[in-house]
């Protein structure tokens, strides 16, 4: 080994501590974006592969009852390759051992061939014997949170008739990766399970014989859906079809892809955070000994070193940090992604994770870096290379002081030296002191972008829970009823109020613009259930007109005001032009609200309810739950308390480790931040510091001058931080937003302050770290020194 | 000692610090023969480190020649004197400029690995007398070994020029005596045409030649007859 390569492995052994902070922000980069783009290839391989080899279908629909006689007619249609006609219908089930119903959504199990699409796996048992219409198979997350063992049984209510069934297989199939009941907001698998039966049994028990009510279409490979979804709507059209979709609307893979946008998201904003913070480090400690190795600079080229060779020596100190770095954020972003990707297996219910990180997503990683940190170095390697050798052998002259009108105000505010020492220092290099800053913010910033979700999910359940849907539970139908049924409701065990609401399915356009919803209607004055406004004011809809919540008519692009058209798919399938009279605030879902008897004149029906809102004296919530189990037509009750803790439950899981990540990030920042700007100035200070213990000062009035000038930094780099921290903080939730669901900007002060607080302790533990080696200091030897 | 090594014409550099001109070397004409030891001599501020660092390629004349050998440095690109540094030249400094993170005999490879004919670290050390203090960091040594290292770091190439700025500035007399022998011990041994800066009047006494400097102004050229020994050399 060359003798200069030796000095190279001494120097960058010597700065351990100093590289060990920075190569640890490099290493969260390196990390972030190793597990974001490997969990988003593995996710999207697995979901790749476990669509195609369970065939899951390219466009979906529903209709109300359709002769199988269509089938030809379907499978006719230009580009489309295969069908799978299903019976489907929700069914009040009734678990032993539990008191609360679960809703089950059934499927029909084709009895001579195996399924041609949306084929379930088999994760356990067999599938059921046609001939035996008690058996069924169900989702294997059901039969877990549930304790279901091969053999066991369960009842369901289906469509009035109660029916024990035998579980003798658990399947997952790629139609529910995201499982989430009907009205629910995150999946619960003890409440909400996919029941494969017999085909017969399912038609005999949803009077479907020779019929269907559920369509699976897969299209040829490089055609486009549009044409497909047309023509099968046409043929459904007198069926009761409620518009056929592909899978970009397929709520499972709706899911599944805002989780995949997020990952993107993720990897696009805050790696490059991380690179810039390590290579401004890496500027700010090379600046340095490039400093201190003024003479030894001079000496390598008096003795015959190039320029080029100098330069490439000092580079190779920054590599050899981006070296380490690269290598802890290799190891933590494959383990973090390895175990993030099972547990992400876990939520999502896939059958198996094909966990693959590519080797160019670590080639990217490391070199993405090496190169910051190299770009971070070379302004004062080239400085290095670029150092007149007879210049270099001087000692540096003194830094430049001048008066300023600053130095005026100082000295009218009759601050002490020290204190005029720590502005000077500030002042005299204002660009550094700026950046130190700047990268002190950014940990501000880190905290405040992860702890404002806290606000948000708060601002989100407080909405849609307390102050929209105040209802206890909903009560729902398989198809819609006499509103006069309202009267039994209220006579239902525990029920003390109840009110109708009706849902109808429909695509709402304005220009090219178009959106499938459920458009909501309810009678005016409704206190249970209702739309809101900005102020959280309730809205009524008045005759004639349709309430669109922001996100819809943003995404319609509509005011208040214009009119959009709204093509029904329930009932006559008319379509109406409607004036948007108001646009309601919500973050979950996208919805429309419409008057009640307006619909019901639009209908030409006596007044009907999909769903009943009611609320519940909780006393009697068992004894609802037994009488609701023989009511025929009842498809499922949603309790809103349990679904507002599942909600919360969930997400506060995925919210705390969040919160510890962003948090340790923060830390580990500030550290790496304030560590070597502490040492950077003690080595630049020592003499004068020494000198100042020689003329009497304390070991405290000493490092006053050095903890507080970085601590003053740390105060500076706050503001700094709270508007960075805002504005990722923003983006975030324009980035996490999508039809299913909003996440609102909420900045509380107590927010920002808990950011500076953890940053502002993290700055002067470190600080104190280095005050340490400043009490340590050797006076006579620090004086000896030549500069 | 007919053969010349180096030879200045009219050598002036000026520093321009924006209102005034500074001038270090004012027209400096000097010839320095093969093999010849001399010593520059004079005031701080007069012109003696500034010749030195223009006679090794470390730095360029504002006006005026300078000739080593047949080559003339005046103009020479940045990477041509890197190369004249580098195969003819061996500096010696008042601080001795060691690298503190590499032992004596690493501080020795630093040049060995680039030169182009150098002799092995651990010759140049003995040679210095600190065979056995070589795996020893500059902290572990003393100032007069250190600058032996630092000697014998100059001399490991097999310079043909010897440069030599206050060797003995920073040391007592006695270390200093020593580092002084060492010197006429390579002057001798390998015939290196030596130039040593100091202000010390004494150290002259050892040298063939010795130029008074003065204002950036040769004031004074004498020739030594008789030489002493360094161990005759008290201050």
């Amino acid at each position: 080994m060359q003798a200069i390569d030796r000095k190279l492995l001494r120097d960058f052994k010597r700065l351990w501590m100093q590289a060990l902070a920075i190569a640890m922000v490099l290493a969260c980069g390196v990390a972030i974006l190793l597990t974001a783009v490997g969990l988003y290839d593995s996710l999207s391989e697995t979901r790749a592969a476990y669509y195609e080899r369970n065939r899951f279908a390219d466009v979906f629909a529903h209709a109300t009852r359709a002769p199988l006689s269509v089938l030809p007619e379907i499978s006719q249609i230009d580009g489309v390759l295969s069908h799978e006609a299903r019976i489907t219908g929700d069914a009040i089930l009734d678990i032993p051992g539990r008191t609360r119903t679960a809703v089950g959504q059934i499927l029909s199990y084709p009895e001579t061939d195996d399924p041609v699409l949306n084929v379930p796996m088999l994760v356990q048992g067999r599938f059921p014997d046609p001939g035996t219409p008690s058996e069924v198979v169900v989702n294997a997350p059901f039969a877990e949170a549930n304790g279901f063992a091969l053999g066991d049984t369960f009842d369901a209510n289906l469509k009035g008739q109660k029916r024990t069934l035998t579980i003798v297989g658990t399947a997952l199939s790629p139609e529910f990766v995201y499982t989430i009941g009907p009205g629910a907001m995150m999946p619960d698998d003890t409440a909400f399970g996919i029941i494969w039966m017999p085909e017969r049994t399912a038609a005999a028990a949803f009077d479907m014989t020779g019929a269907f009510n559920d369509l699976s279409v897969s299209v040829a490979v490089g055609m486009p859906t549009e044409p497909v979804i047309d023509a099968i709507d046409d043929v459904l059209e007198n069926y009761g079809g409620l518009g056929a979709y592909d899978r970009k609307t397929h709520q499972s893979d709706a899911f599944l892809d805002a989780e995949l946008n997020q990952l993107k998201g993720m990897a696009a904003v805050l790696p490059p955070i991380f690179f810039a913070i390590s290579g401004f480090l890496v500027s700010m400690v090379m600046g340095r000994i490039i400093a201190l190795e003024r003479s030894e600079i001079g000496l390598l080229k008096a003795i015959g070193y190039s320029n080029f060779e100098i330069c490439l020596h000092y580079l190779m100190l920054a590599g050899l940090i981006a070296l380490v770095g690269v290598l802890l954020g290799w190891g933590a972003g494959t383990w973090l992604a390895r175990s993030t990707a099972s547990q992400y297996a876990e939520f999502f219910n896939f059958p198996y994770v094909i966990f693959n990180v590519s080797y160019w997503v670590y080639a990217v990683a490391g070199l993405a870096g090496l190169a910051t940190t190299s770009l971070g170095a070379a302004h004062s390697a080239l400085q290095a290379a670029r150092l007149a050798p007879a210049i270099a052998m001087q000692p540096p002259a003194p830094p430049r002081f001048r008066r300023s009108f600053v130095d005026d105000v100082m000295m009218r505010l009759r601050l002490t030296q020290p204190t005029i020492m720590i502005l000077r220092s500030l002042l005299r290099w204002p660009l550094r002191s700026l950046l130190t800053s700047v990268g002190l913010g950014m940990a501000v910033a880190s905290v405040i972008a992860s702890l404002f979700i806290n606000d948000s999910l708060d601002e989100i359940v407080d909405l849609a829970f307390f102050q929209s849907n105040r209802q206890d539970a909903m009560l729902l139908f398989a198809d819609d009823i006499p509103e006069t049924a309202l009267e039994d409701i209220r006579n239902l065990p525990g029920v003390l109020q109840a009110e109708s609401q009706q849902f109808h399915a429909a695509i709402l356009r304005s220009g090219h613009r178009s959106k499938r919803v459920a458009i909501e209607a309810r009678r005016p004055g409704t206190d249970l259930s209702r739309a809101l406004d900005v102020n959280q004011k309730p809205l009524t809809v008045p005759p004639g007109g349709i309430l669109l919540s922001e996100r819809l008519a943003a995404r319609l692009d509509v005011q208040p005001g214009e009119t959009v058209q709204v093509e029904f798919l329930t009932g006559r399938r008319e379509t109406f032009e409607v004036k948007v009279t108001d646009l309601a605030e919500q973050h979950l879902g996208l919805g429309a609200y419409m008057d009640f008897e307006y619909i019901n004149q639009l209908f030409r029906q006596a007044p009907r309810l999909s769903t009943a809102n009611v609320t519940l004296d909780t006393l009697q919530i068992d004894a609802l739950h037994q009488a609701i189990k023989d009511i025929p037509l009842l498809t499922g009750i949603i309790e809103m308390n349990v679904n507002r803790r599942s909600f919360q439950e969930t997400i506060e899981e995925n919210i705390v480790v969040m919160n510890t990540i962003y948090i340790a990030i923060a830390i580990l920042i500030t550290v790496g931040v304030t560590y070597n700007a502490a040492r950077i100035q003690l080595s630049e200070r020592a003499r004068e510091l020494a000198s100042l213990r020689i003329l009497g000062f304390g070991k405290g009035e000493v490092s006053y001058i050095l903890v507080g000038e970085l601590m003053l930094i740390a105060l500076i780099a706050q503001p700094i931080g709270w508007v960075a921290g805002a504005w990722i903080a923003q983006a975030m939730s324009s980035a996490f937003t999508s039809d299913l669901y909003a996440i609102p900007l909420v900045l509380k002060p107590a927010t920002f302050a808990v950011a500076s607080l953890i940053v502002l302790s993290a700055a002067f533990a470190s600080a104190m770290l280095v005050r340490r080696r400043l009490d340590r200091l050797n006076l006579v030897a620090v004086m000896k020194t030549r500069e | 000692m007919s053969e010349v090594v180096f030879k200045t014409q009219g050598v002036t550099k000026v520093y321009d610090t924006g209102d005034v001109k500074v001038y270090a070397l004012d027209g400096v004409d000097l010839e320095l023969y093969k093999g010849e030891l001399t010593v520059l001599l004079g005031p701080s501020g007069s012109g003696k480190s500034t010749l030195l660092n223009i006679l090794g390629g470390l730095d360029h004349a504002t006006d005026g020649r300078v000739w080593f050998e047949d080559t003339e440095l005046t103009n020479m690109s940045d990477r041509g004197l890197t190369k004249y540094r580098r195969d003819h030249v061996g500096f010696v400094f008042q601080f001795y400029n060691l690298v503190p993170s590499l032992t004596a005999r690493e501080n020795v490879q630093l040049v060995t690995d680039v030169a182009p004919d150098p002799m092995p670290a651990a010759e140049a050390l003995e040679l210095v007398g600190l065979g056995k203090r070589m795996d020893h960091f500059p902290s572990e040594m003393s100032g007069g070994e250190q600058q032996r290292v630092a000697i014998a770091r100059a001399i490991a190439k097999r310079p043909q020029i010897l440069l030599c700025d206050e060797p003995t500035g920073a040391l007592d007399s006695s270390t200093g005596v020593q580092v002084l022998e060492v010197l006429r011990d390579i002057n001798d041994r390998f015939g290196t045409t030596t130039v040593v800066i100091t202000h010390n009047a004494d150290i002259q006494r050892m040298a063939h030649r010795v130029f008074f400097f003065q204002d950036g102004k040769i004031s004074e050229t004498r020739v030594n007859d008789e030489r002493l020994s360094p161990s005759q050399i008290v201050w």
